[in-house]
């Protein structure tokens, strides 16, 4: 089996997400050019940190364009809390910048009365057309949100003082808002089957 | 609806798992990735890492231990221990932390908890601190390994420090700490009542009850070492009487 690219933008974590592809016997590359967006194979997207941050990084390195070409074409894509919200039109965490637009959702804070960060396990639901989410306890650490799964996308689905996506996908593209390579088991089957479903459609 | 997240915690020196009573007469307790593989297997939610003599040391926590336990690990794991600076957080997430504690230099130096949780984010950003009662109602924050006592009131800085952008709280009771009395409620009530950011609970836990006890009392999730490092119970057995006790948990 073939390697993974992952994307740096300097600000995200990446450490825990190369050991647990290392785990599962796949080779992690670094990238950051839009050449390099566009010619991975399978491509994963981490993200910790502030919206516009992210966004900001990713104009910088030029990104933006073929990485909104590769998930609206359905290539293998894998997007990682923040690197989910990249997905959308943007977030109330940064307003006024544009997120990818692959997906017509935007990004919302928790109700004012709840303690956040969100910050540990959850039970996650799928929903019974997703073919990669599965339902189980997942690892959340997350202050902004996605309300509902949207037209085209199947995906999963939790609770925290009100509903948010827990994991969006379409074939080969899958977005999480936990994070797989912390959540034990139920985390590492998960990026199994997307190295699976990303081989299949390479 | 979040889990009760039961964290142990490995206080390492010298590259040993170790564990004292209030800080002092420190005892072996075996090998770190030993034993964390141990605890993740068993079921706990993360795992915390304290380089307990960093601090004295002048030095930032042993790197290699946690490139080896993040090798293992598949939880989210927090590293503390001598952490000064953005660099020093840097170099610990690089190795393969998922959150940073700061302690010591965020009560010499606040602005270190605003510019962590603008580099890597509040999720990131876990301010540790150790709470001695002085009186009824009332705890200072004691800083170096414990050892020092200063005029800062533990309520009063658990909410700067949430306002300066830590996304948790590590909130360990001195007093408690090694006794196995059970946590010091009164001030995870107090505590609670002042800050909307999780609060782990740290100091005193011997039994699933304490940490029933813990989580009504308003924690989020509940740190524990000599129960588990002395094999007297495994993650598995207190999350499932935790259950029983109405938690829910992951098991």
């Amino acid at each position: 089996m073939s390697g993974v690219s992952l994307l740096e933008t300097g600000l995200a974590n990446s450490a825990s997400v190369i050991a647990a592809f290392t785990r599962l016997g796949v080779p992690v590359e670094r990238i950051s050019s839009a050449c390099a967006v566009r010619d991975a194979r399978r491509l994963v997207v981490p993200g910790v940190g502030a919206f516009g941050a992210a966004i900001d990084a990713l104009q910088t390195q030029g990104v933006m364009a073929p990485l909104a070409e590769r998930i609206n074409a359905g290539r293998p894509t894998l997007g990682i809390c923040l690197g989910l919200q990249l997905f959308g039109r943007g977030s109330d965490e940064s307003p006024g910048r544009q997120g990818l637009g692959c997906v017509a959702l935007q990004a919302v804070g928790f109700n004012d009365s709840l303690v956040t960060p969100q910050m540990g396990w959850n039970r996650v639901v799928a929903s019974p057309e997703a073919e990669l989410l599965a339902s189980g306890y997942a690892y959340f650490a997350n202050s902004y949100r996605f309300e509902q799964i949207p037209e085209g996308w199947s995906g999963a689905m939790s609770d925290y003082g009100g509903a948010l996506v827990a994991g969006l996908e379409r074939g080969a593209v899958l977005g999480c808002q936990f994070h797989p390579e912390l959540s034990g088991e139920y985390g590492e089957a998960l990026l199994a089957r997307w190295l699976q479903r990303a081989e299949a459609s390479c | 609806m979040l889990t009760a997240r039961v964290i142990p915690c490995l206080d390492v020196r010298g590259g040993r798992v170790v564990k004292g009573t209030q800080f002092q007469n420190l005892r072996d307790a075996g090998d770190p990735v030993a034993r964390a593989r141990l605890y993740a297997e068993q079921g706990a939610d993360e795992l915390v890492v304290l380089d307990v003599s960093a601090t004295l040391e002048e030095r930032t926590a042993a790197l290699d231990v946690v490139r080896q336990l993040r090798s293992v690990l598949r939880i989210p794991l927090t590293v503390g221990g001598g952490v000064r600076s953005v660099n020093d957080a840097q170099a610990l997430l690089a190795a393969g932390a998922d959150k940073v504690a700061v302690n010591s230099a965020a009560v010499a130096r606040p602005e270190l908890l605003n510019e962590l949780a603008a580099r890597f984010g509040r999720q990131c950003t876990i301010a540790a601190v150790d709470a001695r009662r002085i009186r009824h109602g009332a705890w200072a924050v004691r800083v170096r390994g414990g050892r020092v006592e200063t005029s800062r009131c533990v309520v009063d800085w658990l909410e700067e420090a949430a306002g300066r952008g830590a996304g948790e709280l590590l909130l360990t009771s001195w007093d408690q700490d090694g006794t196995r009395s059970g946590y010091d409620l009164e001030l995870l009530r107090a505590a609670a009542r002042r800050v909307r950011v999780p609060i782990i609970a740290s100091g005193g836990a011997n039994t699933p009850a304490h940490m029933t006890q813990a989580f009504q009392a308003g924690a989020h999730a509940v740190l524990a070492a000599s129960i588990f490092h002395d094999d007297e119970m495994t993650c598995a057995q207190v999350k499932t009487a935790l259950r029983e006790q109405g938690m829910e948990v992951r098991i």
